[in-house]
């Protein structure tokens, strides 16, 4: 499975636009997605791809798991399956 | 207009199985947040909690009644027990038939459907226990109150969530001032502490894996509670005539809703229902020494709640006293805001204020007297109770000492 097509076509989801109108540069801000969607984003993650997403809802920016932008949720995804993989 | 005061009050919950007991955990700053104890423990991401440990339902029901009462009503009998013999009330006569019993819980009996889902779908069995709706039913608890006290007036069950006992107090308060009863029996309970209430709680992704913090710039998030608060609200007159300890006088009473958004809270939601319960009560801003804050421990609520004291209380905001009891019993939920009215008691009647513990670092959001980590002796004549649930509705009591 392609992360980066998973997880665009996720975060695409939830701000109602179309995958290829989503990019790597964006911030979740720009997307408008908000503290909700960012929640609901996460539980599509985690159950996408069989992981743990390290994510407080109090204090978003200072989650281990970086939502900067769609180019570091990107990473961070990869990061936690390879962590996670056994 | 009718005076309303409380002529008893009972409670079980982290802190203590009766009123006393929990008074002195506050007094002495203990947490009684603790690693839960509960089946299937290890599949829990948040594994903390204000559970009521050590307790055994056999010791205080026979086995008819457990197969009646889920752990929310248990909760809801032991303090109600506690609350009604205080007061001296007997029901009988015109008083039974004219006092009430009206209660908050949010999740009901939710250990009795957690159990009973995983009968049928985990276990795969195909038959239940004949009683498994009239346990896991809202008002079971306050139906059983009501058949035990022989109390038969108007009665039923309030839920709003997060301030569902205080919706309740609130209701309870207003049938009494307006003369409608005499006698009201009210307050919440709240067992949302089995594996189905947590992995829900769990998702929402706003509770603390290890402590609940109020207003600390380094807490991260809730950390949920159990039990019951209950309490006799009785007209001043009543209660005089028959030479009943009072243990202080609600005032006040308000309501109000947010109308914006399902969890994050508004400060002018909140703000309205602390006006509300001031203007109501007749009491003025400056009065309030103390309030019992909602104080959840996530971001969104201590912020929010701060700047709506602010809002309302201007200068005087620096002046008063405003703690987070949750910090040591956790957030019980539907029957928090009974738990907490006891803070609102000791603050009148005993002139002690609860702390707020596990306060480590000042947040300038934050920046009102919290009364951090010890409990304080001061004199106090009016406070509030607060409590903003998810959904965005919003009640607030006003008390005065007598």
């Amino acid at each position: 499975m392609d992360v980066k097509t998973r997880v665009i076509e996720i975060l695409a989801e939830q701000a109602v636009l179309d995958p290829s109108d989503v990019r790597e540069d964006m911030t979740l801000e720009e997307l408008g997605i908000d503290s909700m969607g960012l929640v609901e984003s996460i539980f599509a993650i985690e159950e996408t791809f069989d992981i743990s997403v390290p994510f407080n809802a109090n204090e978003p920016g200072e989650s281990e798991f970086d939502i900067s932008s769609v180019a570091k949720i990107i990473e961070g995804v990869k990061h936690l399956r390879e962590q996670q993989a056994s | 207009m009718k005076r309303v005061v409380i002529t008893g009050a009972g409670t079980i919950n982290a802190l203590g199985r009766d009123v006393p007991a929990t008074l002195e955990a506050m007094r002495e700053a203990r947490s009684g947040i603790v690693p839960l104890i509960m089946r299937d423990r290890e599949r829990l991401a948040v594994q903390i909690g204000g559970q009521v440990q050590g307790y055994e339902p056999e010791e205080r029901f026979n086995r008819q009644q457990i197969a009646l009462y889920d752990r929310y009503t248990q909760f809801t009998l032991l303090a109600a027990e506690e609350a009604i013999a205080q007061s001296g009330l007997k029901f009988d006569g015109e008083l039974a038939s004219r006092a009430g019993v009206v209660l908050g819980t949010s999740g009901g009996g939710l250990t009795t459907q957690d159990e009973n889902y995983r009968a049928v779908y985990e276990e795969g069995k195909n038959r239940v226990h004949p009683f498994v709706v009239p346990k896991l039913m809202n008002n079971a608890a306050c139906s059983h109150v009501s058949m035990q006290y022989n109390i038969k007036g108007p009665s039923f069950t309030v839920a709003s969530a997060c301030a569902s006992s205080n919706h309740a107090m609130g209701q309870a308060f207003w049938f009494v001032r307006s003369g409608m009863a005499p006698v009201m029996v009210t307050g919440g309970s709240e067992s949302m502490l089995c594996f189905g209430g947590i992995k829900a709680w769990e998702g929402l992704r706003v509770m603390s894996k290890d402590g609940c913090r109020p207003f600390s710039a380094n807490r991260n998030g809730m950390v949920q509670g159990e039990g019951a608060g209950i309490f006799v609200f009785e007209e001043y007159e009543h209660a005089r005539a028959r030479g009943a300890e009072i243990l202080a006088e609600v005032v006040g009473a308000a309501m109000s809703a947010d109308a914006a958004d399902i969890v994050m809270p508004s400060k002018q939601g909140a703000a309205r229902a602390i006006k509300g319960a001031l203007s109501d009560g007749r009491v003025n801003p400056a009065e309030i020494g103390y309030i019992n804050a909602h104080g959840t421990g996530t971001a969104a609520n201590d912020k929010t709640e701060c700047a709506a004291v602010a809002d309302v209380f201007g200068p005087h905001a620096d002046d008063l006293m405003i703690s987070s009891t949750k910090s040591m019993h956790g957030h019980a939920i539907g029957g928090t805001g009974a738990i907490e009215l006891l803070a609102c008691i000791m603050a009148l009647r005993d002139g002690v204020i609860a702390p707020t513990i596990n306060y480590e670092e000042p947040d300038p959001e934050c920046a009102l007297d919290v009364v951090p980590n010890e409990a304080r002796e001061a004199k106090v004549t009016a406070a509030l109770s607060n409590a903003f649930a998810f959904g965005g509705l919003n009640a607030v009591l006003a008390l005065r000492a007598v």
